[in-house]
């Protein structure tokens, strides 16, 4: 490790998970954050910089703002799907670093669930999405789908491949209370269950949930003042390559080839040294597109790298260790709790699910259909 | 077909696509500068950042990049299951959205396919594939 001590996350927190009804999305934000500033034994008047993305207000920033109580000197509401979250902790150093804030506050929030927001049709195709959406693909998974089959067709990888990262994310939740599906699953029930969009089943698919998190970005004066041990930010790499998924360059290769070597290279850490994985994976194929885009394996070889639970708890690879999208929680935008599993690990705080002397983690976002992608490299001293 | 679909709402970017299609022609954009397709149309060339774009009529042959067949769908397209949505590539070299219409098992990635017109109403005709 090269990086210099910059910034550490010091506080995460969620809010309560899974079907919140009554709940709104300001107050599951209220709950994630102030746990979040209780887990750094900081105050509201610590946070001088706010960062938060969704789609729920005009400017989620400007009403969660008013709503905490919080006046920032610094704002950043970066929405690029759910990969916003690991961007907004790469901008977050950036801020500290120039000197401009110590203590960024970054949350989300989302009723989908109960809302029964999330497939709702609008009447009218504008812009760019008039070439697409009178066709019908179901958003999001049909673009997944899309890359999966392509994925297929080029390197003939297989359903039941995919199915081992489902099987093994689950194995993950059976050991985290908070998990909203925890029964253990195999592969023919991920083969058998429901097709959705060929070649993705129901359970290559992430969860629909509600819930919320926060995380507290500090300097490093700053986290020197914390009750928690620092999670230091080694590196960070963001892009994004397309809209939709017609306009993807390639099928079958993310952005997080470029992300991931720029965090890799400002972190000064290797692949090799990687201990835990938090790996966004709102589908099946969307882990193991993002485990050959980071290079963990080449190209063609995801669906062998995951083979023989190499992904599972006593695996070689552990990754998505609290049960990830796929069994844990999704609220639309998954990439905060990528955040909050990694520094929870790194602070060896996870119990029964806690891989051993795990110091450095990696923590890609995913957002849209495959557009964006944010790497972070993170490690404890 | 529905007319319940989401329609397009034309623009000046997109009015020579939607009229061609209504004149039963595939219209995409061509570079005067650096001679690639473009799809869709834009007032500026995403390969070379000219602004000497112009139309021309596809061909309308190409080949399947990918697709996937929907089983679950929402709102006006969830009577329609399970159909074949794609992305085709012209032989122009520009990706599009479509639906492949046609024998199910002889639809693999890399089959040669052309366009037809699918008629949603007088006003609208959308550019869909068969095999070829």
């Amino acid at each position: 490790m090269r990086t210099e001590r910059v910034a550490a996350i010091v506080g995460v927190a969620e809010s309560d998970l899974g079907v919140t009804p009554g709940k709104t999305v300001l107050q599951l934000q209220a709950q994630a954050a102030k746990a979040a500033l209780d887990d750094a034994g900081f105050t509201k008047d610590d946070v001088d910089a706010l960062f938060t993305a969704g789609n729920w207000a005009w400017s989620p920033n400007l009403m969660l703002g008013e709503y905490l109580g919080i006046r920032p000197k610094f704002t950043d509401g970066t929405n690029i799907g759910g990969s916003s979250f690991e961007s907004h902790v790469g901008h977050a150093v950036a801020g500290i670093q120039a000197g401009l804030f110590d203590v960024a506050l970054i949350t989300y929030g989302s009723t989908q669930r109960s809302d029964q927001s999330r497939n709702k049709p609008a009447p009218i195709a504008t812009l760019t999405d008039q070439y697409e959406r009178p066709f019908g693909l179901p958003l999001t998974v049909g673009a997944y789908a899309l890359a999966a089959m392509r994925h297929m067709h080029l390197y003939g990888t297989t359903s039941e491949q995919l199915a081992e990262i489902a099987v093994a994310t689950r194995k993950w939740a059976t050991m985290n209370e908070k998990a909203f599906k925890r029964e253990p699953i195999e592969t023919a029930d991920v083969l058998e269950s429901r097709m959705i969009a060929e070649p993705l089943h129901l359970l290559d698919c992430c969860l629909v949930t509600d819930g919320g998190g926060a995380v507290i970005v500090a300097s490093a004066r700053a986290a020197a003042r914390a009750k928690k041990k620092p999670v230091w930010i080694l590196g960070h790499g963001e892009t994004h390559t397309h809209q939709s998924i017609v306009n993807m360059p390639d099928l079958t290769m993310t952005g997080a080839r470029e992300s991931g070597n720029r965090a890799f290279e400002m972190a000064g850490v290797t692949r090799e040294e990687i201990d835990v994985a938090e790996i966004y994976d709102s589908f099946t194929i969307t882990a193991l597109l993002t485990l050959e885009a980071l290079g963990f394996c080449k190209p063609g070889e995801g669906g062998a790298f995951v083979s023989g639970q190499r992904t599972a708890p006593g695996g070689a690879f552990p990754m998505n260790t609290n049960g990830g999208g796929l069994s844990y929680c999704h609220p639309g935008m998954y990439g905060i709790f990528l955040l909050i599993e990694a520094a929870r690990q790194l602070r060896g705080e996870c119990g029964q699910r806690q891989v051993e002397n795990a110091k450095l983690a990696i923590v890609n976002g995913t957002g849209g259909v495959l557009s964006s992608t944010s790497t972070l490299i993170l490690g404890r001293d | 077909m529905s007319s319940q679909i989401p329609r397009p709402l034309m623009d000046s970017d997109s009015q020579p696509f939607w009229e061609g299609l209504k004149r039963q022609e595939l219209m995409i954009q061509r570079c005067d500068e650096c001679h690639q397709h473009i799809f869709y149309p834009r007032v500026l060339c995403p390969h070379c950042f000219s602004d000497k774009v112009a139309w021309t009529q596809a061909t309308g042959r190409g080949h399947i990049y990918s697709y996937t067949v929907v089983h679950r769908a929402f709102g006006p397209f969830s009577d329609q299951v399970p159909y074949v949505v794609a992305i085709v590539e012209l032989d122009e070299g520009v990706r599009m959205m479509t639906r492949i219409v046609g024998d199910r098992e002889a639809i693999k990635i890399g089959v040669p396919v052309e366009v037809i017109y699918e008629k949603v109403d007088d006003e609208l005709l959308l550019p869909y594939f068969i095999l070829r």
